[in-house]
């Protein structure tokens, strides 16, 4: 494990109960991320299924293997 | 010496018929498969005996629910390219040809999607108007019901079945850091989607045992089945049933280039340390609901580490069998990619998760729902999320949510269109898939194993295909080229 300790770096930082909100983009390609990720959620808006709620609940599988 | 890491994948799809009325996956998941059996059939020309009795595709009432005469017979067709396309608890299925390497099992599993893209488009051409079938490629509706993608490995039979287990459990608990589909909520007993609103794997919360026989209920994480359908004297065939469908081909190829090459040092007895862990059915679960990487796992010799850790030391083990060993077991060049790969993968989560978004599939899934939630104001139990959810699957290329991440590619849309078709060279799904494109009507049954021909007036005449490695086109392009027939064909091979 000698040469894996020399090579890690700290993990980002991370609490057990805001694991889900805390997890930032690096602030070097912050910026241009933020913006593909506008452009992206603009795209998912438009093509998204019109009633979610009923697609959802109406969407059930057998199960498998 | 490791044996060659032959593998596949075979992929239980989710499907909808919508405006059909009463749901009935069966038959809808039959006539997806007759339909584009059928359209092949029409372009090709030839007289393709159907593998697939009784249902005619053209058969709908108008009243749009499917006709009671449907055959619940299920459907079960061998393509040209190899795969074997059918209907399996209710889904539709492909199972990939025998592919020698990973990156092959991207290309086939990619044409895989291709065909169920075109079974919808066939489909689309016969039900009545407002009708749809929908597929996913996912492993969970969300109401407790979970269905596989599963993968298969060429293994020496000589290793004992204690070993691979011990070696591959820590293995298997910890790969879905990056071979995870992503899924928000969780369905584990007594966990509420409040405790986890987003996990890292679509099926850790299904599995139930470390090792059995079973695949629908008490999943385990090391599967037993043994039907090699090869020579069971020399091979065993790994049946892996624990991971999530793919979408994102780096993901694809990691989950089973790693997964080839840890069997492979299992094989050559080549993992020096015990990773054992004390609890590895819950630790899968935790693993999958830490999406912040940080949490300390146990193993059975009193140590703790991430699961980063653990993935961090098979790698470890991994660069150092190439250089004693060799990579020949994996294809020595995608054996290189995958080593290259798989330290790229864990240096980003090490370092900066949110890096591997054009790359991995659950953190690809995470950064776009996590985008949305906030666009929207909406909380990660919003039925919006559920349906982001599974349209991040949907399968119609105007639909996915996923192909527009611009997640990076590993093979062209040319080779994946191309392996619609036509077999791989390397294995013996090679003389299946040409035998089938040149002589389909002399086929009666294709199995992994055999051929059956008819050719008239003899009894029925089978060709076993016992070893996996042969029927290549090395071995069998010269013959196939200078047979005219498939009863010269018989004669030079002596069946």
């Amino acid at each position: 494990m000698a040469e894996r300790e020399q090579k890690k770096k700290p993990a980002p930082q991370r609490q057990d109960d805001e694991a889900v909100e805390d997890a930032p983009a690096t602030s070097e390609k912050g910026e241009k991320i933020k913006a593909e990720l506008d452009d992206l959620l603009d795209e998912i808006d438009s093509v998204l299924e019109e009633s979610a709620e009923e697609f959802v609940r109406s969407y059930v599988q057998k199960g498998g293997e | 010496m490791a044996i060659r890491k032959v593998c596949g994948v075979e992929t239980e799809y989710g499907i909808v018929l919508r405006g059909g009325g009463e749901s009935n996956p069966i038959a809808a998941s039959s006539m997806l498969i007759n339909a584009y059996v059928s359209s092949l059939r029409q372009k090709v020309g030839w007289d393709f005996e159907d593998e697939s009795p009784g249902n005619d595709a053209r058969g709908f009432s108008v009243d749009g629910a499917m006709p009671p005469e449907v055959e619940t017979h299920l459907v079960n067709a061998v393509l040209t390219n190899g795969a074997r396309y059918y209907v399996d608890h209710a889904h539709p299925e492909i199972s990939t040809p025998e592919c020698s390497d990973a990156r092959e099992v991207v290309v086939w599993d990619k044409a895989a999607e291709q065909i169920l893209i075109a079974s919808m488009a066939a489909a689309s051409t016969l039900l009545p108007e407002g009708q749809e079938i929908l597929v996913h490629k996912n492993n969970s509706d969300g109401k407790g019901n979970s269905y596989g993608c599963h993968e298969n490995y060429l293994m020496d039979r000589s290793v004992p079945f204690g070993r691979i287990v011990h070696g591959i459990m820590p293995f298997f608990v910890t790969r879905q850091l990056f071979a995870g589909a992503g899924k928000v909520g969780c369905e584990a007993p007594g966990v509420s989607s409040t405790d986890v609103p987003f996990q890292m794997s679509q099926r850790a919360d299904f599995f139930e045992e470390e090792v059995g026989l079973e695949t629908t209920l008490k999943r385990p994480i090391v599967n037993t089945r043994d039907e090699p359908h090869c020579d069971a004297q020399k091979y065993r065939r790994l049946h892996v049933i624990l991971g999530d469908a793919n979408l994102s081909e780096i993901s694809t190829f990691l989950k089973v280039g790693t997964t080839a090459l840890v069997l492979a040092m299992i094989e050559d007895d080549e993992l020096p340390r015990d990773l054992s862990l004390v609890a590895p059915v819950q630790t899968l679960r935790r693993v999958s609901w830490d999406i912040g990487l940080s949490e300390l796992l146990e193993l059975t010799d009193g140590s703790r580490m991430t699961a980063l850790d653990v993935q961090w030391q098979y790698f470890d083990y991994a660069k150092k069998y190439a250089e004693a060993r060799g990579l020949e077991a994996v294809g020595e060049s995608v054996g290189r990619e995958v080593l290259s790969r798989w330290e790229a993968v864990l240096t980003g989560l090490e370092t900066d998760v949110m890096s591997l978004a054009t790359q991995l599939d659950w953190v690809a899934k995470y950064r776009m729902f996590t985008g949305y939630r906030e666009r929207h104001g909406l909380s990660w139990d919003d039925t919006r999320m559920r349906a982001l959810d599974l349209q991040f699957h949907d399968l119609r290329p105007d639909k996915s949510l996923y192909e527009r991440l611009g997640v990076e590619r590993l093979v062209s849309p040319a080779e994946v269109e191309a392996a619609m078709t036509e077999p791989p060279t390397t294995t013996r799904a090679y003389f299946r898939g040409k035998c089938l494109q040149r002589w389909a009507s002399a086929i009666v049954a294709a199995n992994w194993d055999s051929l059956v021909f008819d050719v008239g007036g003899d009894p029925l005449r089978r060709v076993p295909m016992m070893e996996p490695l042969r029927g290549t086109a090395a071995h069998v392009d010269a013959l196939l080229e200078q047979c005219t027939s498939p009863a010269e064909l018989l004669e030079r091979l002596g069946a």
